[in-house]
């Protein structure tokens, strides 16, 4: 078990140094996730007033998309020099590299969050950081749920010609169930009364599709690889 | 930990939807000789390499590597070959390096992949075996083509792999770079491995090999053992049966 997490971890630290180097994903994913943000700020708030209820769908949708990204970006980079069969030549479990992936992805993405949840609480006067490790429980199994499925999705697709548009189109009708609980939750968590309740049914609905989609991806990763 | 001193490969057999990659390929080859894969594009030498690899798993027929056997259409092919892989070495077309790590990074993170105990130091006996020690801090990225092939040579040599398989490894090297290959290639047949060598480059490969097998649509036309001529063999081999 602790060559699984150890190979685990050297995935995940190349995959950080990498992007440390070339500041590509962060970069391209943030700029994405604040543009669009910018834009839901020009329609929705009007006279310095936000629509009721719409920054909890923003925040998701942002990282929704940037999400889906970061995705093809890490992979695309693995695929250029073919670095992903490398990956897979080692004398590992197989899973330990999707383990590392998708850790990896989280950390990036998590980045973004870091810019992208301070921003729409300020421009949408939404009270993001009034509860923060409930908020913080939400984004972080709303994101590892996301990413869970992300991942093994973007590895299947890395030999397929039209990765990019493949990706969204077989991403979003399965993640459907983590924007709807991410959103869900996070609208509860900022009214001004929260009912923890709700909060803590859809927290733990997103713990379930965690729970359930890593262990499907952990299962069926290398087979789905090796073919 | 597994080894062994022969690849066996019986009737082995591939197919990508419809259409047939490999079919019926059977040779062998021991411990200390470089086996030539020869053919036409499309011919399945990158598949039947990927399949020696445990990247794909074949539809039918055996692999032994030594007394290890991968049989065809079983998912067992792919499960549980973590300790066959550690005996495996890849170079393929593309290089298989992160163009953003420097070359010492690159080999340094490969050899904790696959274990090493000291990947650090294991970098540097593989830089300086590329005689690239002076050059071990710079990024891949900014390497010539020569210079990254013997970094990729050394990553998939650095857990010492029983079976080395190279892809087109021939590929935009210049005179003094191919020189330092085949070198070390000769180098590598003498120290015990079994090296797989799939290329077009027939000039370059001339009295390389101890051993040739010669691929047409996926299936194995011809065999030859220390095959001189080598051009004009395979002219020969691959109109054979055209006309």
């Amino acid at each position: 078990m602790s060559a699984f997490f150890r190979v685990a971890w050297l995935v995940l630290r190349k995959d950080l140094t990498v992007e440390m180097r070339s500041f590509e994903i962060v970069s391209t994913s943030l700029f994405f996730a604040v543009s669009c943000v910018l834009f839901f700020a020009v329609a929705f708030v009007q006279e310095g007033r936000a629509l009721d209820g719409a920054s909890a769908g923003i925040l998701w949708i942002a990282i929704a998309f940037a999400g889906t990204l970061a995705l093809g970006r890490t992979f695309e980079r693995e695929r250029q020099a073919e670095t992903l069969r490398a990956l897979l030549l080692a004398p590992a479990d197989r899973p330990a590299i999707y383990v590392g992936k998708l850790a990896g992805i989280v950390a990036l993405l998590a980045v973004t969050e870091v810019v992208l949840v301070p921003l729409i609480a300020y421009l949408f006067q939404a009270g993001f950081l009034a509860r923060p490790l409930w908020m913080l429980a939400v984004l972080v199994s709303g994101t590892l749920g996301y990413c869970a499925v992300g991942t093994l999705f973007a590895a299947m697709l890395v030999r397929a010609r039209s990765r990019d548009v493949l990706l969204p189109i077989l991403l979003y009708p399965i993640t459907i169930p983590v924007i709807i609980a991410g959103v869900r939750a996070t609208a509860a968590l900022i009214e001004p009364q929260p009912d923890l309740e709700i909060v803590r049914f859809w927290l733990s609905l997103l713990v379930a599709y965690d729970v359930v989609f890593v262990t499907l991806a952990l299962w069926s990763f290398e087979p789905l690889m090796t073919d | 930990m597994i080894d062994f001193d022969e690849l066996s490969v019986q009737d082995l057999a591939r197919h990508f939807g419809r259409r047939r990659a490999l079919s019926h390929i059977t040779f062998r080859c021991r411990a200390g000789s470089i086996l030539g894969l020869l053919g036409p594009n499309g011919a399945g030498k990158s598949t039947l390499l990927a399949i020696l690899a445990t990247l794909l798993r074949p539809h039918a027929g055996t692999i032994h590597y030594g007394a290890f056997a991968v049989a065809g259409g079983s998912t067992g092919a792919v499960r549980g070959n973590s300790a066959l892989r550690a005996t495996i070495g890849m170079l393929g077309h593309d290089l298989y390096l992160y163009p953003e790590l420097s070359a010492r990074e690159n080999l340094t993170f490969f050899a904790a992949l696959h274990g090493a105990s000291d990947p650090g130091g294991a970098a540097d006996a593989a830089l300086a075996h590329a005689s690239l020690a002076d050059r071990g801090d710079d990024s891949v990225g900014s390497f010539s083509r020569g210079m990254r092939q013997r970094v990729a040579l050394e990553r998939a040599l650095i857990h010492g792999p029983r079976l080395l398989l190279l892809d087109e490894p021939f590929t935009g090297l210049d005179d003094r770079s191919v020189g330092a290959l085949t070198a070390r290639l000769h180098e590598l047949r003498d120290e015990g491995r079994i090296v797989v060598l799939a290329t077009h480059d027939l000039d370059l490969a001339e009295g390389l090999f101890d051993q040739a097998i010669f691929v047409r649509d996926g299936r194995l036309v011809e065999t030859a053992e220390r095959p001189q001529a080598l051009r004009s063999l395979y002219q020969s081999v691959m109109t054979k049966g055209r006309t």
